[in-house]
Parts: structure tokens; sequence; C-alpha cells
């Protein structure tokens, strides 16, 4: 595995603010199984989340990332293998685990009826809290979460952004020490998204480990130092985003033509340049293809398209994106 | 979004919380709920009222019920059954389908003492159309002819039955996955209700059919209540002693309780 660096000033900033470096893993799972009829949700699934990170698990549709969540929460009991959560067995003590961890699913699970405060109080009492420290407990996150002006306002007028706040505020009424959050910004829309990675990056700077599930890319690279893509119930590769778009080694040649009519034509030209297949993106018209000697190549691309007389909006070359890493490595199930 | 950072000022609570507590926790938002969802007050409260008034003024006039006036008949099974009409297996469903139930396991709770809360939570919206559909009751004609110790433990058998039933109800909403299909899945107990003593009297049914009627725990239990609510001369038309009926609503309460109880906490702590 590739050891990380922290290649944020957040996760230096999370890493002065805890001098705890002989902590035990915030999870470490070894040769996790789960098995649903025929299907293998976790097919030998080896993972680490070190503490005092964020560590995103990124993988398409199925891949596993909720079964896994799941196992941690204490949810479900995996067939096989070894699961410790800072350091305790998550299948022998449960619930231990339970005490110290704090859960998102991937629906926002507040209910509508209940005023933001209610919703907060609720599972502070479940927690443990008394009626006191609960009450103290939800002022507090609903400031944390910007939700103070409108905690005594019922759910159902909220929007879904501010349910999934509020949701990622119920994880946090305990004072956990690893907060799990599967999906946490599905179905939001961008301006909605970035307010919630405040929150969750602020929640970092407090020294909560976090174990996040998404199948963005982009919501990895600006959120975790550590990332592990899962498919069909494996780890297929592991790193800091930044490592694992060294990983992928080759530049990509990103092109974008004038007249949506030549994205055809314009992608047999650059066909040849590579062994993979050039990537269409017909609404942005653009094509982008992966290359193993980039100058050359660009300089291949440029001569192709202006003998061809292809009109360009751009070219050029740049660094592959987190995107296209991920789309190479699950490219089995393309 | 201008996030000061608070959490440093909770700590981590020393005690999971106490299974009353839990139990405690999940009713009162149970009940929240119900409150704040006109549809859920009044749909159950109206679908108790409209049998009423249809039996009372529609087919009551051809029911014949001997001694006993038809409505002061009626009553009695309305109340003690209103917990085979409650919405309770549609709101686990619910619980289960919005990700409450993995949060609630998520959570150092006893899980045992979990569902005790949902079903504190439907009994009370249970009583609550009882209550509605006994004053409604008063105002189409229906009289108490025993005395107020016996109305009063009228009224406690209801309450158990209804818990009795909450459990029934809670079991099925686990089992059935969707909310849609608990609603289906509970229509699955009508049979209970109409083949018993409830609306018609059990010798009206043929032959066949009678010793179903008779011994299963509906009609003990409209027994029970009916006994319990008619004056002594009118309940000789019922066929067994008041205590006849109440032992053996109170047995098939214990033992309706005790299994889905049982079998819903065990699957609510097994996990999905
Ligand atoms: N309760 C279940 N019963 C049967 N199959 C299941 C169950 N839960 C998950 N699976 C299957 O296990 C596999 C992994 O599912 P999982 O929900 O973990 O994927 P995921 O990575 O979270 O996907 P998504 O991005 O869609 O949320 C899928 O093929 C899914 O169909
Ligand atoms: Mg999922």
């Amino acid at each position: 595995m590739i050891v990380t660096e922290p290649s944020h000033d957040r996760a230096l900033d999370a890493a002065a603010s805890r001098a705890h470096s002989n902590r035990p893993p915030a999870i470490e799972a070894v040769g996790l199984t789960k098995r649903y009829g025929d299907v293998e949700a976790l097919a030998g699934l080896d993972l680490v989340a070190p503490a005092g990170q964020v560590t995103a698990v990124l993988g398409p549709n199925g891949a596993g990332k909720t079964t896994f969540v799941k196992a941690v929460a204490t949810l479900l009991r995996p067939d096989r293998g070894s699961l410790h959560v800072v350091g305790i067995d998550a299948i022998t003590h449960p619930q231990q685990i339970r005490r110290v961890i704090g859960l998102a699913g991937q629906n926002a699970a507040v209910e509508p009826a209940l005023t933001g405060r209610e919703n907060l109080v609720m599972v502070a009492r479940l927690f443990g809290h008394r009626r006191a420290a609960a009450r103290a407990a939800a002022d507090s996150v609903l400031a944390e979460i910007g939700l103070t002006d409108d905690a005594d306002r019922p759910v159902r007028g909220y929007s879904g952004g501010m349910r999934r706040r509020l949701d990622l505020g119920a994880s946090l009424v305990g004072a956990p020490r690893l907060l799990l959050l599967d999906e946490p910004t599905t179905g939001l829309d961008p301006r909605t998204r970035l307010e919630l990675w405040g929150s969750i990056r602020a929640l970092v700077r407090g020294g909560t480990d976090v174990l996040l599930t998404t199948q963005y890319l982009e919501e990895a690279d600006q959120l975790a130092d550590h990332v592990v893509i899962i498919d069909h119930g494996r780890s297929i590769a592991t790193g800091s985003p930044t490592e694992l778009k060294a990983r992928a080694g080759r530049d990509v040649v990103d092109v974008r033509v004038r007249h949506a009519a030549d994205l055809g034509r314009t992608a047999d030209l650059l066909a040849p340049l590579s062994s993979d297949a050039p990537h269409l993106d017909p609404p942005a018209r653009r094509i982008t293809v992966p290359v193993a000697d980039g100058t050359a190549r660009l300089t291949d691309a440029v001569r192709a398209i202006t003998a061809d007389g292809i009109e360009l909006d751009d070219i050029g070359l740049r660094r592959p994106t987190l995107d296209e890493v991920f789309l190479a490595l699950t490219a089995h199930d393309a | 979004m201008n996030t000061t950072n608070t959490t440093n000022t909770i700590t981590a609570p020393d005690h999971p919380p106490t299974a009353l507590a839990t139990a405690g926790a999940y009713a009162s938002r149970t009940i929240r709920q119900f409150a704040r969802t006109p549809q859920l007050l009044v749909v159950g409260a109206l679908t108790s009222v409209m049998f009423l008034l249809i039996f009372r003024y529609v087919f009551g006039g051809a029911i014949d019920t001997g001694a006993i006036a038809y409505v002061d008949f009626l009553i009695p099974a309305l109340a003690a059954a209103a917990g085979l009409f409650s919405s309770g297996a549609t709101g686990v469903a619910e619980d289960a389908d919005s990700g409450l139930f993995d949060r609630l396991r998520s959570l150092p709770v006893p899980r045992a003492a979990v569902l005790l809360g949902r079903s504190l939570a439907d009994t009370a919206l249970v009583m609550w159309s009882v209550v509605v559909t006994i004053v409604v009751g008063f105002a189409v004609g229906f009289r108490i002819g025993g005395g107020p110790l016996e109305a009063l433990a009228a009224f406690g058998l209801c309450v158990l039955f209804a818990a009795a039933f909450s459990w029934l109800m809670i079991y099925l909403g686990l089992i059935s996955g969707t909310a849609q299909a608990a609603q289906g899945i509970s229509f699955s107990v009508f049979p209970l209700i109409f083949v018993s003593s409830a609306y018609v009297p059990v010798e009206s049914m043929p032959g066949w059919l009678q010793p179903v009627a008779e011994h299963q725990p509906v009609t003990a239990m409209v027994g029970a209540v009916r006994a319990l609510t008619i004056d002594a001369d009118a309940a000789m038309v019922l066929g067994h002693s008041t205590s006849w009926f109440v032992v053996r609503a109170l047995l098939w309460s214990v033992v309706i309780l005790a299994v889905f109880a049982t079998l819903s906490t065990r699957r609510f702590a097994r996990g999905g």
C-alpha cells in the first residue's frame, strides 16, 4: 500500500491539532466478506483508514460501499474477515463501537414532523445524554451546521441540503470519535454540496476522524487525505488523491471542437494516438484521450486535426483527473 | 457557511441510555409525529366512527342481538378490536425505510427497548380513536349498563388489547419491507375481526364457522368488554360468565404480546 502524505493545509492543521500519532487506525478491515444470495457485496475487502485523517471510499454503484459502512456501524455482521474500529473488535464488541461512532446513512434519516432541534435532542438522548446535556449538545451542533435560525421549524419545510446538514448534525450529537458518512452529498446541488463540504472540513479540524463514501471523485479530491477505490467488493487502489493521479501515469489530450458535428471525425483522428479509445463528452463538445508520450502525441493531434480542417475551441495536454483514474481502474465495468 | 467549531464543547456521554430513556425517546418522537400529522389522527378515528355509524344505522337493524341493544353490542367490539385497524405496520415500515432504524441500531441503545417505544406510541394512537368512538357512541345511544369500576376495567382491557395488537402490527411492519406492502399486509388481520362476535352474534354464522369464531382471540376480548359494560341481566345473553371471557381475553393478550414482542424484538436486534 502507498503511504499517504498529507497533501493539504487542512490535513496539516488536523495533524497539528492531534498529537496522538500512536492511535490505532480508525478502521482496519482484513479479508471482509458479505454475501447476499448470489451477490458478493464484500469479496475479501482489505481497508485501513488511518487515525487523524479523512478517508474516502470511492466506488461505482453496487461496489459495496454501503455494505462496508454498515459493517463498520455494526448494522450487519460480515460473513468472514476481521474488522477493528478505533482498535476495538467490531464483531465481538459491537456495543462498544456504537459508543464511539456517528452514522449518517445514505438517506437523511430525519423526521419531517419534528423540528430540527427535536430531531437532534432525540438522537442525543439515544446516545445516552441526559435531558439537559442533550439540549446543550443539540444547541451546539445546530450552531455548527448553521441551522440555529431554523432550529424550531418543522423539518418538512427544510430544503434537501438543510435535511442533509441536519442528518450530519444528528451523527455528531454524541461527540463521536469516528464519523461515518455514506454518500453525504448525493442529490445536492453544487452550492449546497460546497456548504456541506465546509461543514465536514470544520469537523475534521475539530479532530473527528471521518470515513465517507462517494461516487464523486471531486469530493474525494476535495475532502480526503486517503482514498480507497473499491469495486465488486474489493479494494483496487489506495493512496492520497495526488498519488492516485500520479499512478495513472499518463497525461490526457483534451480537445474541444467548435461544431458538435465534428465530434465523431475528430475522435477517429485521435484514436491512433493511444491504446485506449477516446472518451466523448457530446454536451461539452469535448474529447479526451489518455496518451503515453504527452507532448509528442499533442503535436500529432494538432497536426492531424488542422490537416483535416476541423475548427477547435481548445486543445491541450493535462494531468488526469481522479475521474479518469477511476474510470481506468474500473474499466472492466464499462 | 461560517462554521465555528463547537463540537469540542460536547463531551461523549458516560453511559449508554437506559431502556426507559430509549423507549421514551422513540415513543415521544412518534407521538409528536402523530400529533402533528392531522391525517393520522383523523383517519384513525374516522375509520372507527364510520364503522360505528354504518353498523349502527345500516346493518344494525338486520342483526338480532336479543336482549342487548345493537349499539351496546357494537361499541365494546369497536373499542376492543381497534388495535387491528391500526396503521402501526405502515409506520414501522416507514421508519425502517427512512433509515431511522439503521441510525437507531448504530446507537448504543439497548436494542430490545427500541420497539417498546413504538408500541407505546401506537397504543396511544389507537386509544385516541377508541375514545373518539366511545364519545360518538354516546351520541348515538350507547349506554353503560354496569358499574363505573367495571367500565374502568373494560377500558383497561382495551388498552391491553391495543398494546398486544400493536406488537402484531409492528411485526407485520418489520417483515413487509415497504410502507405499501405493510398497508396491504395489515388487511390480512381483517378475518380475525369479521369472523368473531364483534359485529354479529356467532350463532348467526354457518355451523362450520362457529367453532372458529367462538375460539379465536377477538371473540374473547370483545366478550370481556361487553360483559363488563352491559347490565347483569343482559349479560346472560352472552352465553358465558364475565370471568369466563375476561380470563380468556387476558390469556390471549399475554400470548399475542409475548409472541409478537419476542419475534419483533429479535428481528429488530438482528438487523436488516
Ligand atoms: N440487503 C441486500 N440484499 C441483497 N443484496 C444486497 C443487499 N444490500 C446490498 N446488496 C447488493 O450488494 C451489492 C453492494 O451493495 P452496496 O449497497 O454496498 O453498494 P454501494 O457501493 O453502496 O452502491 P450505491 O453507490 O448504489 O449506493 C449490490 O450488488 C447490491 O445489490
Ligand atoms: Mg450505497
